[in-house]
């Protein structure tokens, strides 16, 4: 039993990394699988999902706005609505671009809030970051395990409560024109749709979803800082979706868990093997890894390892080649 | 029906579109014809809303409808098909069908969060108005198979079922007979035939003179970005005018 127990604890804190980027690639995938946003600019949204979560709930930090002191529900739905009001403001003025255009500006904006988030001391604590993040349940359980175990429960269900109303929206009337407009938004529009309203409406939610990721990761680590939120997580975040299967919500989960597990464990691997003095250079292999694997995915499995299935309500079914 | 005045499109200094001037009137199917380069396919964009005319005006049924965006025009009731069929490739022929038909509820973000019961009823009535009219162009063995797998000519009548379940008031038909085996053509010429008697209005880019003779009534024929000529398709064919802009200037 005590052997066995860092393993429950490491598999625990692993499985709520994955349920929480789960979450967030979900709204990645309703984004550009469903709507084909090239919406880069992910970590952006999560990073204000954090700092709104963190503001809200902890405790009053001196000489810095926040500090309300919150229940934790109250951050994680002001997280969805300030991650979505954002990108509100952002679709208004970006969505009339397309394809890499987007990529660049969506790119752009989460550089920019990563770096207010590093330097608005008042508001995100710069390089300090927010600490005193309140962690559910650290005080229902005496252990850490206790309470980890107890927010991955957490975790879980509320990736299950984003996975049904996903699905459910991509398989309405209203995921028919997203995928219409994804795949000819000239005779989607031509057809009476409003092609704008509807992106934007899809860039709102997603983001809304990632906002919410980005409230379950703070609220787990206990902490927020801006580093958290480079270009890095944006491409780990495509690289599970891409990996997983764009334009299918059980796709993005699995994408998830792969690619999570293929991070950690290569990041392991090569601490192991790399001697002491070049584990900086060692830890870069593993964006090299990745982007081999993903490059090869695309090569192999360019649908992902379950890929999109056309057919209402996932009916007609066609693998994932 | 449908009304234009002095319709004018301009790309930099070139006047595709220029000065024309039209009337469509309801019941008809109505044929647009000209050589290569005359304007058709820019004045079908100016009509569908795919870009703003330069000048002049268009009503529908007394309404303006010039420089409305091409979502607009169709909710109006003024649907194209496209001279390139662009149906949604990874999606069903069912689902391209059932997209089409305007102000559905399940359309609102909410509705199938907050209403799924109304929404699962629209679907199932949709699902069956999509099946009758995908069986009226004879695509119903395709029903579930994705777009993509099928053919040029059964892209144009799964384009032609798409608009016709949203019920328009007027169609505008681009080159419907164009790269389509002469089997599926006669098809598709009895098929816009039933549905005119069915009471639905035809603008019909062609150049397939014998779907034009057999079908359109009357024909308007269009070159240099002008309307050359209008009236029935004999007296069209006979005119002088018509058979210079055709063949050159050299056999009038």
């Amino acid at each position: 039993m005590d052997a066995l127990l860092p393993v429950l604890s490491y598999a625990t804190f692993f499985l709520v990394f994955v349920s929480v980027f789960a979450v967030i690639v979900l709204g990645l995938n309703l984004q550009w699988g469903f709507t084909g946003l090239f919406n880069v600019g992910v970590a952006g949204f999560v990073a204000i999902g954090a700092y709104t979560s963190a503001i809200l709930t902890a405790p009053d930090y001196p000489n810095q706005v926040g500090g309300f002191g919150l229940p934790v529900v109250v951050g994680m739905v002001g997280a969805m609505v300030t991650s979505g009001l954002a990108a509100l403001v952002v679709g208004v003025a970006a969505l009339r671009l397309r394809h890499d255009y987007l990529a660049i500006t969506t790119f752009g904006i989460a550089m920019t809030i990563q770096l207010v988030a590093l330097n608005a001391q008042w508001l995100t604590g710069g390089a300090f970051g927010l600490q005193f993040v309140p962690r559910p349940f650290t005080e229902t359980f005496g252990t850490t395990l206790g309470a980890n175990a107890a927010y991955l429960a957490l975790c879980l269900a509320i990736l299950a409560l984003v996975y049904v109303a996903l699905e459910r929206l991509v398989r309405s009337p209203f995921g028919r024109v997203l995928r219409a407009i994804r795949e000819d938004e000239t005779a989607a529009q031509s057809l009476g749709k409003r092609a704008f309203v509807f992106r934007l409406q899809s860039f709102v939610i997603g983001c809304a979803v990632m906002g919410l990721g980005g409230a379950l990761y703070a609220h787990f680590v206990g902490f927020v800082a801006a580093e958290d939120f480079l270009p890095i997580l944006t491409f780990q975040l495509w690289a599970m979706l891409i990996v997983g299967g764009a334009g299918n919500n059980r796709g993005a989960v699995l994408g998830a868990f792969v690619v999570w597990g293929v991070w950690t464990l290569s990041g392991n691997l090569l601490r192991e093997l790399t001697p002491q003095a070049e584990q900086a250079r060692g830890a870069a292999l593993q964006v090299v890894l990745i982007g081999i694997a993903l490059c090869a995915m695309l090569v192999w499995r360019p649908r992902g390892l379950i890929g999109e299935r056309v057919g209402e309500g996932g009916k007609a079914k066609r693998g994932g080649s | 029906m449908l009304v234009a005045r002095d319709l004018v499109k301009s790309f930099g200094g070139v006047r595709a579109v220029d000065g024309v001037s039209f009337t469509i009137e309801r019941g008809t199917i109505t044929g647009l014809i000209g050589p290569n380069g005359a304007g058709k396919t820019t004045l079908f964009n100016c009509l569908a809303g795919l870009f703003p005319p330069t000048s002049g005006t268009l009503t529908l049924d007394g309404t303006r409808i010039d420089g409305l965006s091409s979502d607009r025009i169709f909710r109006a009731g003024l649907a194209r098909t496209f001279q390139i069929p662009r149906p949604f490739p990874e999606m069903t022929v069912l689902e391209n069908v059932m997209l089409a038909p305007t102000s559905q509820h399940g359309e609102r973000f909410w509705a199938p969060w907050l209403t799924p019961g109304r929404v699962a009823r629209e679907e199932a009535t949709l699902r069956e108005k999509a099946r009758h009219w995908i069986a009226f162009v004879g695509l119903e063995p395709l029903v579930e198979a994705p777009a993509r797998v099928l053919s040029g000519g059964q892209r144009k009548l799964l384009e032609l079922a798409r608009v016709l379940v949203a019920e328009p008031k007027l169609v505008l038909l681009d080159e419907p007979g164009a790269g389509v085996n002469p089997r599926l053509l006669d098809e598709i010429v009895a098929t816009i035939a039933k549905l005119n008697a069915g009471g639905v209005t035809f603008l019909v880019i062609e150049h397939n003179m014998d779907l034009v003779m057999s079908l359109c009534r009357p024909v308007m024929v269009m070159a240099q970005g002008r309307l050359l000529a209008e009236g029935d398709a004999e007296s069209v064919q006979a005119d002088p005018r018509v058979i210079e802009a055709y063949l050159g200037g050299a056999i009038a």
